[in-house]
């Protein structure tokens, strides 16, 4: 019953970072990814009723406040700050998007077949295929802020695949990855505030002109 | 039934040349249409009756030309085909006795002479049991569906459809040619049963299947080479369209199948897989191609590729079933096939038999110029509407019961291979759902533009209904369609005894009603009559009630309101471009395409659009240039010196010499 | 002896119900968005009262109108209430019990946008032609996705009859399915599609030159119109049902055939169907329409989740 309703949960997680694919808005794109850190935050409150380690659940409560509140806040904050709205993307760009999005789900889910089939929980593969389509995300976006959020993404969707593999981490190693991740978000907005600054616009391919010819 | 099925060709054959004594009495030539389609409707008869009583197939065997032997049997497989043909050789040559008419082109007595010729080969290639019947009657079924093609031989573009027709066939040929000369271990046996028994080995049986796959392919009109069937198809008269379309492509399907039953020893998954991403690749670009086209022959020609991908698609899901063991999917996946293509027939054959009739009425074969026919011509538009509804796979009618058993056996696909193979199977089906959706749109789109609105052309007004002999062809082939889509398990019985000799039986109880389909495993039924009853008692109630109500107040007739846009003709309804122009926008990768923009200040302003096909654009048109190229090349060799051609000898002789040590 | 009668009669009342209260449910969603938008609302019961004012209007048919645009109305109703007819929502045996399945089911739809569009396609009007057009675009990547999701529950359940896969869902209370997830989602972006409600078309508009299923029955007044609205009711009903057999499975009676089991799904079916209808009004005052050429990249969402629920499925297939 438990460990279907943590497959269940990574598969809620997998539809989040696909519906993030298409979407453009960068206010929708943060607020589903708050919602990828609360279902995170339950798949770690799940594993531990499955493994009977209450530590697991403080993890958890640290998933859901890192994760499903201050990063969003900070990023929302960030967004209001640089004024971003919209990611500049064609309306036709989105099908072939969700389409290679496809194609990279089904090599994530080809990649893990003989890991379930070898013992590994299913949402192993779910874990993949999320890691898999935030860096498809990051490969397609353009506006600086969006590429974040998918890094950040990318950053659940090894964590999904790490607590899966290893049934849950322990809390001092989970404490140290959302300590980085916090730190990377700051250095990001340091980052983007000088990007702005410069060349007027979070439009990463200004930076190619940096190039020294 | 084999002696029958010989009798029925050497009849058409008979008929053919007694129409050329005369070649040039158009009443002869209608008059030999007449015996023709009575001697379809006994094949169609003898080889039901034989597949339902399950008669032994006899091998016939007539001396040949140099002391070969060619050898005939009427097989389950083939007992199929021959009733498919039976039924569209009927309705097609009594059609064709009112639709021929004094041409410039091509003399009558000709022209029906090459019709019979293409019938009796037809028939042949359906009985053949050895390599040398089978290549004779090949050949000859293309000699005489290329005369037909040709048949208005005047005109440039018609020529050049046929030669590109032409050059496909014999590419196709020579494919086949390859595939018989490995499987006959170099002409040593031509027996298909000898053939059987003595398979080459791995490797060769790879090949040969890959050269199948490309013959009759290429015949089939299977990505990619599919390019023909939209130049064929407007170039030919409609009955040898219809001919070519609802019944050829199959036989060059059939031709798939029964390679495969000869090689069945090896049989691999990869080959399953290959054919169905053929198939879905097919189906999928013929429907999109298909939503953008604007001259109605074209339009059908793309439907057909589709048609024939989604058969190609059942066809691979069964040899994919079968690979792993799943006999009885296999064998649904199978019927499935089968039924599709008898739907494809009567469909696609009847579709294109009423442009026959919308052409001579109207002289009209551009979409965006018809419009408002039912009216004028119901006894054209309404079988059209049921041939239209068969295609686009809508309840109660026979496209609808092939997909259905199809998703079944696919819905119950267990996991076999353990490879992406179980991931790549979901995404066909996804493909297979999407392209039978859009062939619904594609039909819609034939169907609303010429039949239905209002005429887009004056002279449409006076556009005459089809003569008493096109009535009846028409009206049979949409029969034949009601009766697929209301006879499921009838039908799945007469293709029960084909599908048991490929695929092993139907679970009994799967054809135990005529009118219910049951997919066994799981025990779900369709039955089509409940459901149309049901429909029809409402209804019936509904139009009682309005007549009640009318009795107490009359319907009033009053203008188009259309948002009080007033007086518009009729040219402000959809064009045929526009009609298909949503699909063209999402799917703008799949096509390529010119379009023309008027200028602003135009006076005059014109929207052009020409839309080609991709492979053509990419494979075939660099082709020339490409052999224009590697003959440059070939020609320096050609110096006239002595020694050169003296050296090209030797290091050839020292190559075979090679070759032969290696082998 | 009594048995089957039970059934029979159970089963037209459970057909019977749900097509009489399908404009009920209509005039509750519209409440609901009135209440949203802070307005009094008209009250559940409008759209009987804007019914029985279009039926007793004088019949008129506008000129040119063939066999097809005059049997529309009553055809659409009737498909209706066929699909109805097969979907088992609280007595686990439908009318049509034996032939309940999915793909027919969809079939049936199909056929009624097949009939619908012809119909509008009849008069070669403007802007019959253009709803004819902008329809099938949208059915045509609608019905695939609503198949796909479909078959993703039918695989789930191990067989395609709707009275089964309820009988399955029961019997193993919660199946938490990963991939049933996918497909609910799917078939959340087809419901809203298919029955022209926003963000993909405004049921209310009036504006010509966005309308989708209103311009398939701009030529149509009347009793004519009042049978469309009606069928257009039902239709919305029918995927709500369909949707509550295949993602809500808890409301069925299963296996229990007594009155007060059947009372009890047919409650709770009840209070699951508004609860969703105001969730559908929620949905439908937040959101703004998309322009039409956003459409089909959320029908190709649509399609897209659904084959991500069939691979899914076949990931974690039990």
């Amino acid at each position: 019953m438990l460990p279907a309703l943590i497959d269940f949960d990574a598969a809620l997680l997998l539809l989040v970072v696909f519906a993030m694919l298409g979407q453009r808005r960068v206010g929708t794109l943060i607020n589903l990814f708050a919602l990828e850190g609360m279902l995170l935050a339950a798949a770690s409150v799940l594993e531990g009723l499955v493994q009977a380690r209450p530590e697991l659940e403080e993890a958890a409560l640290l998933t859901l406040v890192l994760k499903g509140l201050v990063l969003p806040w900070l990023l929302h904050r960030m967004r209001r700050v640089l004024s971003v709205r919209w990611d500049d993307e064609s309306p036709a760009h989105s099908v072939g998007i969700h389409l290679l999005g496809l194609a990279v789900v089904v090599a994530a889910f080809a990649e893990a077949a003989p890991l379930v089939a070898g013992g590994a929980g299913r949402d192993l593969a779910m874990a993949l295929a999320v890691v898999g389509l935030a860096l498809l995300m990051m490969i397609t976006r353009r506006t600086a802020l969006a590429q974040v959020v998918g890094f950040l993404t990318l950053e659940n969707g090894l964590f999904l695949a790490a607590a899966s593999a290893t049934g849950g981490m322990p809390l001092l190693v989970e404490l140290g990855i959302a300590f980085d991740v916090l730190v990377v978000t700051v250095i990001f907005a340091v980052f983007f505030l000088h990007l702005q600054r410069r060349f007027d616009s979070l439009d990463l391919a200004r930076l190619e002109t940096l190039r020294e010819e | 039934m084999t002696s029958i099925a010989l009798l029925v060709a050497t009849f058409w054959l008979v008929l053919g040349v007694l129409a050329l004594l005369q070649p040039h009495s158009m009443r002869l030539a209608r008059t030999v249409h007449v015996p023709g389609a009575v001697a379809g409707l006994v094949l169609a008869l003898a080889s039901v009756d034989s597949t339902l009583h399950s008669l032994p197939a006899v091998i016939v065997h007539l001396p040949g030309p140099a002391g070969f032997e060619l050898l005939f049997r009427a097989g389950p497989l083939a007992c199929v085909f021959l009733a498919l043909l039976g039924v569209a050789v009927f309705a097609i040559s009594i059609f064709a006795r009112g639709y021929f008419r004094p041409g410039e082109g091509t003399p009558p007595g000709v022209l029906s002479f090459a019709y019979h010729l293409f019938l009796a080969s037809l028939t042949v290639v359906l009985l053949a049991h050895d390599a040398l019947t089978f290549m004779a009657s090949w050949e000859l079924m293309t000699l005489g569906s290329y005369a037909l093609v040709l048949s208005e031989h005047n005109r440039e573009d018609i020529r050049r459809a046929a030669l590109i027709y032409l050059v496909m066939a014999q590419v196709s040929a020579l494919l086949l040619l390859i595939a018989f000369g490995i499987l006959s271990h170099g002409g040593a046996i031509l027996d298909f049963t000898a053939m059987r028994s003595d398979p080459p080995g791995a490797l060769g049986t790879s090949l040969v299947f890959l050269c199948a796959l490309g013959g009759f392919g290429a015949k089939a009109g299977l990505l990619p080479a599919h390019v023909w069937l939209p130049e064929a198809h407007p170039a030919a008269p409609s009955p040898v369209s219809a001919l070519m379309s609802g019944v050829m492509l199959e036989v060059a399907l059939y031709g798939l199948m029964r390679f495969v039953v000869i090689l069945r020893p090896e049989l691999v998954p990869w080959w399953g897989a290959a054919i169905l991403a053929l198939g879905t690749a097919s189906g999928l670009y013929g429907a999109l191609y298909a939503t953008a086209q604007s001259d109605v022959k074209r339009l059908l020609a793309y439907s057909s590729i589709e048609n024939i991908g989604l058969i190609a698609t059942a066809f691979g899901l069964a040899l994919l079933f079968a690979s792993a063991q799943e006999m009885t999917l296999a064998a649904f996946a199978f019927t499935a096939c089968l039924y599709l293509c008898l739907n494809h027939t009567a469909g696609k054959s009847l579709l294109f038999l009423a442009t026959g009739s919308v052409l001579h009425a109207t002289g009209e074969r551009n979409l965006g110029q018809l419009g408002g026919l039912l009216p004028r011509m119901p006894w054209v538009g309404i079988p059209a509407l049921v041939g239209a509804a068969a295609l686009a796979g809508v309840p109660p009618l026979g496209g609808f019961v092939a997909e259905w058993m199809l998703l079944q056996s696919w819905l119950t696909t267990p996991r076999f291979f353990a490879t992406p193979l179980d991931l790549l199977l979901p995404l066909a089906a996804a493909i297979f759902v999407l392209t039978a959706a859009l062939a619904a749109y594609v039909m819609i789109k034939f169907y609303a533009v010429a039949f239905l609105g209002r005429p887009r052309e004056s002279r449409l007004l006076s556009a005459h209904d089809a003569g008493p002999s096109e009535r009846m062809g028409l009206v049979s082939l949409a029969l034949a369609a009601l009766a697929l889509g209301l006879l499921p398990g009838a039908v799945a019985g007469f293709l029960s005894s084909a599908v048991a000799r490929l695929f092993g039986p139907l679970p009994p109880g799967a054809t135990a009603a005529p009118g219910v389909a049951v997919f066994m495993p799981s025990r779900v039924t369709y039955a089509p009559l409940p459901l149309v009853l049901g429909a029809g008692v409402l209804l019936a109630l509904f139009i009682l009630g309005r007549r009640l109500r009318a009795t107490r107040r009359t319907a009033t007739r009053a203008a188009l309101w259309s948002c009080g846009e007033g007086p518009v003709g009729p040219r402000a309804q959809d064009t045929s471009a526009g009609f298909g122009e949503p699909i063209r926008r999402v799917f703008a990768f799949v096509f390529a395409v010119e379009e023309q923009f008027p200028r602003p200040a135009d006076p005059y302003p014109h929207y052009r659009i020409r839309l080609r096909d991709r492979f053509e654009v990419l494979l075939y048109a660099p082709l020339p240039a490409l052999v224009g190229r590697l003959s440059a090349l070939a020609a320096r060799l050609q110096r006239g010196r002595l020694a050169v051609y003296l050296a090209i000898t030797f290091v050839t002789l020292a190559l075979i010499l090679i070759g032969l040590r290696w082998t | 002896m009594t048995a089957p009668l039970v059934r029979l009669a159970l089963g037209i009342v459970e057909t019977a119900v749900p097509v009489a209260a399908a404009p009920l449910w209509l005039g509750w969603i519209g409440q609901c968005r009135a209440w949203l938008l802070n307005r009094r609302g008209p009250g559940v019961l409008q759209p009987y009262r804007d019914l029985r004012k279009l039926f007793l209007k004088a019949p008129l048919v506008p000129e040119g109108a063939g066999v097809l645009f005059r049997i529309n109305p009553a055809l659409q109703w009737t498909l209706g209430v066929l699909a109805l007819g097969l979907i088992p929502f609280c007595s686990a045996v439908p009318l049509l019990a034996q032939d309940s399945d999915v793909i027919v089911l969809t079939g049936i739809l199909a056929t009624a946008r097949f009939v619908s569009v012809l119909a509008a396609g009849d008069l070669g009007t403007a802007f019959g032609g253009l709803g004819v057009r902008r329809t099938l675009l949208v059915g045509s990547l609608a019905e695939p996705a609503l198949l796909l999701a479909l078959m993703t529950a039918a695989l789930a359940a191990g067989t395609t009859s709707l009275a089964g896969i309820a009988r399955t869902f029961t019997v193993h209370p919660l199946v938490l399915d990963p991939s049933l997830a996918f497909a609910a989602a799917a078939f959340a972006l087809v419901l809203v599609a298919e029955n022209a409600r926003l963000p993909v078309d405004n049921p209310a508009t009036h504006l010509e030159l966005t309308m989708i299923h209103e311009a398939l029955v701009l030529e149509y007044a009347g009793a004519d119109l009042a049978l469309l609205e009606w069928a257009g009711a039902i239709k919305l009903l029918v995927f709500a049902l369909l949707g509550l057999v295949l993602f809500a499975p808890w409301t069925l009676p299963g296996e229990a055939t007594g009155p007060l089991a059947v009372l009890r799904a047919f409650l709770l079916s009840g209070g699951l169907i508004a609860a969703s209808g105001a969730l559908l009004a929620i949905v439908e005052t937040a959101s703004a329409k998309l322009r039409l050429f956003r459409v089909p990249a959320f029908l190709t969402t649509a399609f897209l989740v659904a084959t991500l629920g069939l691979l899914v499925r076949l990931v974690s297939g039990i």
